[in-house]
């Protein structure tokens, strides 16, 4: 069996996003990059289920510019087989990108796709439901366990009343949520191996699918900034302040 | 043309996140279609069609909805989108989950979790953990959007209009359901409570948790936790507020022991008042609560349950 790991190259969880003065994005400049977590746990997960004899290869895939190379090779240094590098420099949307994994995983039909539920620049959270839906799969979203069995795969996720079971029968899609392992650290031995690993490149445009945009980024703002505060001395002065001045309790 | 809502309920109870997204699609300016599907649903068809702005309810009951599991949602609801031009759901876990496979299968995009209407194309959201706001235009005749509850409020009720039975029955494909452990708890939810208290791992233990239940009892609040606190299995994962737990906005949060990462922030930041309890006066939460108090939560919870 083989599993497929789509990842991106978003900024660093610690940073927090600027936007740009001219109000056109968030400012990325000289900012730190990094793999998204949710898919730093996909690929834990994909590389686990390997190591448990359950799969064969892992295949990781980014699209975007040359720089997504860096985060393919953080991949490869974690223990992915090999990386496919869909390039392109357009903005592209959630659509365009599950068509073009839609493509890739034709090229390379891997009977278990996991994704992270969400990337945390853009908080879509949809692109592997709609890979799901163009591959005409089943969906396992927002996984906290993940259990292979023959043909089958069980998955448990994380849902706002608690944890849900659904089984999937292969080949199907998963989304990862952030309970589902914890991300081993690249070793500097593999990091060197990582180098070697095979890293072919694809031209997005080659793929067929239409890239022209459909939606229109109008305008990016700063968030309301809230009020400074002030420190209380003490529970009495605290309960005060909410009765009188917040009127809340 | 018109709108259509995709109803969010679990055992049959119509979730509040579903009037507040009709209150979102009321300033669409369209005639609303409310769409039920499950499985001994038709109370929840009526409280559906007793939201004010709604002209009518589609019901489909029957049992291969009964989780709402998203292949079949998605074909339903594929299968009724002809008459739209805006497709809307809550962005609960339930419709995140089949609302960009409803998406894909029409060929559109989705546009994720707005927080609000400028007009019948333009949809303002947050993007980085709420750090920035995006303006985004769709170009799409047909607009397939999530709803971030939160920022938008409840829609009145009025006297109960059309509700029609559709008796389509995809069979259940895809997924197959094995179980659910449903959290339980006498409290409100999280994302409708007025007032929520939410622990960090600064609590250290599960047991702690305990020391909040007064204090809740006291307010009605609901009970929430920062990630940390999730993680190190002090409480269940439902209880989690953030960027990819809850997102909530109560009149009143109180942070208990939380410091206040980007991605805590992200859930609640949007709350009318916010109070810290956190012994580190460096703490980045107390940066967005209205009112901080820098002490050690053990000292400070009794009082305050006494206090109330
Ligand atoms: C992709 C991603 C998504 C994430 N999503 C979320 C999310 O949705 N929600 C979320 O919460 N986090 C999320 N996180 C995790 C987040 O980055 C933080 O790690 C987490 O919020 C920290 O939780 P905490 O504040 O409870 O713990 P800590 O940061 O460890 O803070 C504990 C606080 O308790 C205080 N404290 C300790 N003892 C006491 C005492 N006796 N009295 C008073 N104060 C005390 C300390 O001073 C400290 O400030 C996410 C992270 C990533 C990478
Ligand atoms: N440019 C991309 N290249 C490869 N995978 C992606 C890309 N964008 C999103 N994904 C995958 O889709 C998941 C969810 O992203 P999103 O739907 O944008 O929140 C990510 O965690 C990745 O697994």
């Amino acid at each position: 069996m083989k599993i497929l790991v789509p990842i991106k190259r978003v900024i660093d969880y610690n940073v927090k996003a600027r936007v740009k003065a001219d109000q056109t994005d968030v400012d990325l400049a000289n900012v730190k990059m990094a793999l998204n977590p949710f898919c730093e746990i996909a690929v834990e997960e994909a590389i686990r289920i390997k190591e448990a004899g359950k799969a064969e290869e892992v295949i990781v895939v980014s699209i975007g510019t040359k720089a997504v190379q860096e985060q393919l090779r953080t991949a490869l240094a974690l223990g992915a087989d090999r990386a496919i590098h869909v390039e392109t420099d357009a903005k592209l949307e959630s659509l365009q990108i599950a068509k073009l994994l839609n493509k890739v995983l034709e090229q390379e039909p891997a009977e278990l796709v996991i994704l992270g539920k969400q990337a945390i620049d853009s908080d879509n959270n949809q692109t592997g439901q709609m890979l799901a839906a163009l591959s005409n799969r089943p969906q396992g979203t927002f996984a906290s366990k993940v259990e292979l069995a023959d043909g089958t795969v069980n998955v448990t996720r994380e849902v706002d009343g608690g944890l849900q079971t659904v089984a999937l029968n292969l080949p199907a899609i998963v989304t990862t949520d952030l309970r589902l392992n914890e991300p081993r650290y690249a070793s500097l031995p593999n990091i060197m191996k990582a180098k070697r690993k095979p890293l072919a490149v694809i031209p997005a445009d080659s793929l067929d699918v239409d890239l022209t945009p459909r939606i229109e980024l109008v305008k990016v703002e700063e968030p309301a900034t809230r009020e400074a505060g002030i420190i209380v001395d003490d529970v009495a002065q605290l309960i005060e302040k909410l009765k009188n001045e917040a009127k809340v309790i | 043309m018109k709108t259509l809502i995709i109803a969010d309920h679990e055992y049959g109870v119509l979730k509040p996140e579903t009037s507040k997204t009709i209150n979102a699609a009321v300033k669409l300016g369209q005639d609303i279609d409310v769409l039920v599907a499950g499985f001994n649903v038709s109370e929840t068809a009526a409280a559906a069609a007793s939201i004010a702005g709604v002209n009518q309810v589609v019901l489909v009951d029957t049992a291969s909805f009964e989780h709402q599991q998203a292949e079949n949602m998605a074909d339903l609801v594929v299968s009724l989108s002809a008459d739209y031009s805006h497709i809307l759901a809550s962005a609960t876990t339930t419709g995140k989950n089949f609302m960009p496979r409803v998406a894909a299968l029409l060929d559109k995009n989705q546009i994720s979790e707005i927080i609000a209407v400028v007009d019948a194309d333009t949809f303002k959201r947050p993007i980085y953990a709420g750090n920035a706001i995006a303006t985004v235009k769709s170009l799409e005749d047909k607009k397939l959007i999530t709803v971030r509850a939160s920022a938008f409020d409840l829609q009145d009720t009025q006297t109960a209009a059309n509700i029609v039975n559709n008796d389509t029955s995809n069979a259940a494909t895809g997924s197959v359901f094995v179980s659910k452990e449903q959290a339980e708890s006498e409290r409100p939810e999280l994302t409708a409570a007025p007032v929520i208290v939410s622990g960090g791992r600064g609590m250290q233990n599960g047991e702690n948790f305990k020391l909040f239940e007064g204090i809740a009892d006291k307010l009605g609040a609901a009970i929430g936790a920062s990630r940390a606190a999730v993680d190190a299995g002090f409480v269940p994962n439902d209880m989690q507020v953030g960027q990819t737990g809850k997102i909530v906005a109560p009149n009143l949060y109180i942070a208990v022991g939380i410091s206040g990462a980007i991605q805590h922030l992200a859930g609640m930041k949007d709350s009318k008042v916010i109070v810290a309890i956190n012994k580190d006066p460096d703490a980045p939460i107390f940066q967005v609560a209205d009112y901080g108090l820098v002490a050690d939560l053990f000292d400070i919870l009794p009082e305050l349950e006494a206090a109330l």
